[in-house]
C-alpha cells in the first residue's frame, strides 16, 4: 500500500458505486426479462418496485413495527450499557463480574434466545422481539463505553488533579468528553445490530406483522416480487439508522486530538 | 519563622517507587528554597528526578520523606488552594473545547461567575497574544500556540507560583527562542515564581535567577548556580558573554568537570 499514490478526484468516488449498482441492475433485468433464464423465485427489480409502489400501505406499516422494535430496542439496550459500563469502570469487581457475562452473551446467537422470549412474554407481545433487538444492541455499546471510560489521557488527569477538581467534575469534564465518540462508534454498530435481530427475530414467532413476518410469508406462497419489496424496506430501515448513527459519530469526532 | 514568603521549602526530602525488583530510589535529600518571584530552572540528565520534584511541588505524587512547604502551606493544601498554575510538555489542551474554554477551564472549575470568567479569559488570551484565536479549537493552532494557550490556562487563577515541566522541549528552535522571551515578560508582569524543568542549558540560563542542577542514581541535587544576568532577558543577553559564561558554569556542574570536548553537549 503507498499512500502518497494515486488518489481519485471526489466525484469518482460517488460515481464509482453507483455505477456498480447500474450495471448490477442491468445484468439483473438483462437475465430475468431479456434472457428470462431466472428461476421463478427471482424476479424483475421492475416487478419489485412496481410492487413496493403498489403495496406502499402495507409495507409502511409492517417497516413501522420493525424500526420501532429496532428502535426501542436500541434505546434501552444503549442506556442498559452506559449504565453498566459506568459502574463497570469505576468499580473494578464490577467490571469482572459483567466481562465474563457480557462475553457469553457476545458469542450466543441473540435470536436463538427468540423462541424462549416469546413463551415467556406471550405469542401475542412485541415484548421478545423487543428484548432480543435490545440485547443485541447492549454488547457492542458497552463493549466501546468501557473502553472509552478508560482513554482519558495521563497530561488530562493531571490537570485535573492539578486545578483541584472533584471526581464529579473530572467525569463531567473530562471522562465524559472522552468516551462520546467511543458511544457514538457503540451506537453505529448496534444500530445495524439492533434491525438485524428485530427483523430475525421475527420469523422464530411473535404477532403476524413486522418486515421478517411478510418476508416468510410471502416467500412461501410464491409471491416472490412483494417479497422482495419487503427486503428493500427492511434495508431502508438499516440504511436509515446506520446514516443517521454515522452522521452523529462524525458530529462528535470532528476534533481531532492534539 | 514564618514561611510564608517563601514560593517554595524543601527540606530533607525524598521519593521512592516501589517496584517489582525493588524500591527505586528517584529523588533523595532534596535541600531547595524558592523566593517569591524568583524563577529558578531545574537542569539534568534524564532520571535525575527533576521532572518527579516538580511533580511533587505539585502535589501530583507525595514525597516519601521529608518536608515540602508550598508559601508555608503542605504541598495538599497549596493544591487545593490554588496557589500554582501548572504546564507540561504535551499542552494537555481539551480538544472539543475552544482555546477560550481551555483557558477559562480552571476558572469554570472553581465557580466562577460567567461574565466575571469572559472578562479574565480576554485579558489571558492579551497577555499570550491569542486574542484573534480565542474561537479556534486546538487543532487548528501550532504547537507553539497551543502551548501559550497552557501557559495562559496556568496563569488563570493568577498563581504566584507558577511550574512548567519542559513546556517547550517538543518545539521548534525558533519558537522555542521566542516563547522563552515571552514568558521572562509574562513572569515579569506577573510577579509569580517559576520553578521550569529544562533539558536545555541556554535556555535554564536565559530565563533563570538561580540553575538548580541535579544528578541521576538516584536523583539529588548536585549544584545550584546564581546566573546574576539582571532582569532584563532580551535577544541581546544570547549574545552577551556573561551569559557564555553561565552557560559554560553549568554544563561544567552538570559534567562534574570543565569540559574538554566542546562538541558534547
Amino acid at each position: 500500500m503507498h499512500r502518497d499514490g494515486f488518489t481519485p478526484p471526489g466525484w469518482v468516488r460517488v460515481v464509482a458505486p453507483v455505477a456498480v449498482g447500474v450495471i448490477i441492475l442491468a445484468l439483473w433485468i438483462l437475465i430475468v426479462d431479456v434472457l428470462e433464464a431466472a428461476p421463478r423465485a427471482l424476479p424483475s427489480p421492475v416487478a419489485i418496485i412496481e410492487e413496493f409502489i403498489k403495496r406502499f400501505g402495507i409495507i409502511s406499516e409492517d417497516m413501522g413495527i420493525t424500526a420501532s422494535n429496532a428502535l426501542i430496542g436500541l434505546a434501552v439496550g444503549t442506556i442498559v450499557a452506559i449504565l453498566a459500563a459506568a459502574l463497570a469502570a469505576t468499580f473494578r469487581p464490577i467490571d469482572g463480574m459483567l466481562a465474563p457475562l457480557v462475553a457469553s452473551i457476545a458469542v450466543v446467537p441473540i435470536v436463538a434466545l427468540t423462541p424462549i422470549l416469546n413463551t415467556m412474554f406471550g405469542a401475542s407481545s412485541q415484548f421478545g422481539r423487543l428484548s432480543v433487538a435490545a440485547i443485541a444492541a447492549f454488547v457492542p455499546v458497552f463493549v466501546n463505553v468501557l473502553r472509552g471510560l478508560r482513554q482519558t489521557r495521563p497530561v488530562h488527569r493531571d490537570l485535573m488533579r492539578a486545578s483541584a477538581a472533584s471526581g464529579m467534575q473530572t467525569f463531567r469534564v473530562l471522562t465524559l468528553p472522552t468516551a462520546l465518540p467511543y458511544l457514538l462508534s457503540g451506537i453505529r454498530i448496534a444500530s445495524s445490530i439492533a434491525v438485524i435481530a428485530a427483523l430475525v427475530a421475527e420469523y422464530f414467532g411473535g404477532p403476524a406483522d413486522g418486515i421478517g413476518t411478510s418476508i416468510a410469508t410471502y416467500a412461501k406462497s410464491g409471491r416472490a416480487s412483494l417479497a422482495f419489496a419487503y427486503v428493500a424496506g427492511g434495508i431502508a430501515i438499516g440504511l436509515a439508522l446506520f446514516l443517521v448513527t454515522s452522521l452523529l459519530e462524525r458530529v462528535a469526532t470532528r476534533r481531532k486530538p492534539v | 519563622m514564618t514561611n510564608e514568603n517563601l514560593a517554595v521549602r524543601a527540606s530533607g526530602v525524598s521519593k521512592t517507587f516501589p517496584t517489582k525488583a525493588g524500591d527505586v530510589v528517584a529523588l533523595t535529600g532534596v535541600e531547595l528554597t524558592v523566593e517569591a518571584g524568583e524563577f529558578v530552572s531545574l537542569i539534568g540528565p534524564s532520571g535525575c528526578g527533576k521532572s518527579t520534584l516538580l511533580r511533587l511541588i505539585a502535589d501530583l505524587d507525595g514525597a516519601t520523606s521529608g518536608e515540602l512547604e508550598i508559601f508555608g502551606k503542605p504541598a495538599a493544601k497549596a493544591r487545593i488552594d490554588q496557589d500554582y498554575g501548572i504546564a507540561f510538555q504535551q499542552a494537555g489542551l481539551l480538544p472539543w473545547r475552544t482555546v477560550g474554554g481551555n483557558i477559562a477551564l480552571p476558572l469554570e472549575l472553581h465557580g466562577m461567575a460567567k461574565t466575571a470568567r469572559a472578562t479574565r479569559v480576554t485579558e489571558l488570551a492579551e497577555l499570550v497574544g491569542l486574542t484573534d484565536f480565542i474561537d479556534r479549537y486546538p487543532d487548528q493552532l501550532s504547537g507553539g500556540m497551543q502551548q501559550r494557550v497552557a501557559i495562559a490556562r496556568a496563569l488563570a487563577e493568577q498563581p504566584r507560583l507558577l511550574l512548567m515541566d519542559e513546556p517547550f522541549g517538543a518545539l521548534d528552535e525558533m519558537t522555542r527562542e521566542y516563547l522563552q522571551a515571552e514568558l521572562t515578560r509574562i513572569a515579569g508582569e506577573t510577579g509569580a515564581a517559576v520553578v521550569f524543568v529544562t533539558h536545555s542549558i541556554p535556555e535554564a540560563v536565559f530565563l533563570s535567577d538561580r540553575v538548580v542542577v541535579m544528578s541521576p542514581r538516584p536523583g539529588r541535587i548536585t549544584d545550584i548556580i546564581t546566573t546574576s544576568l539582571g532582569d532584563v532577558r532580551d535577544e541581546a543577553l544570547r549574545e552577551s558573554p556573561a551569559y557564555f559564561e553561565r552557560v559554560t558554569a553549568v554544563r561544567e556542574a552538570l559534567h562534574g568537570a570543565p569540559v574538554e570536548r566542546a562538541n558534547e553537549r
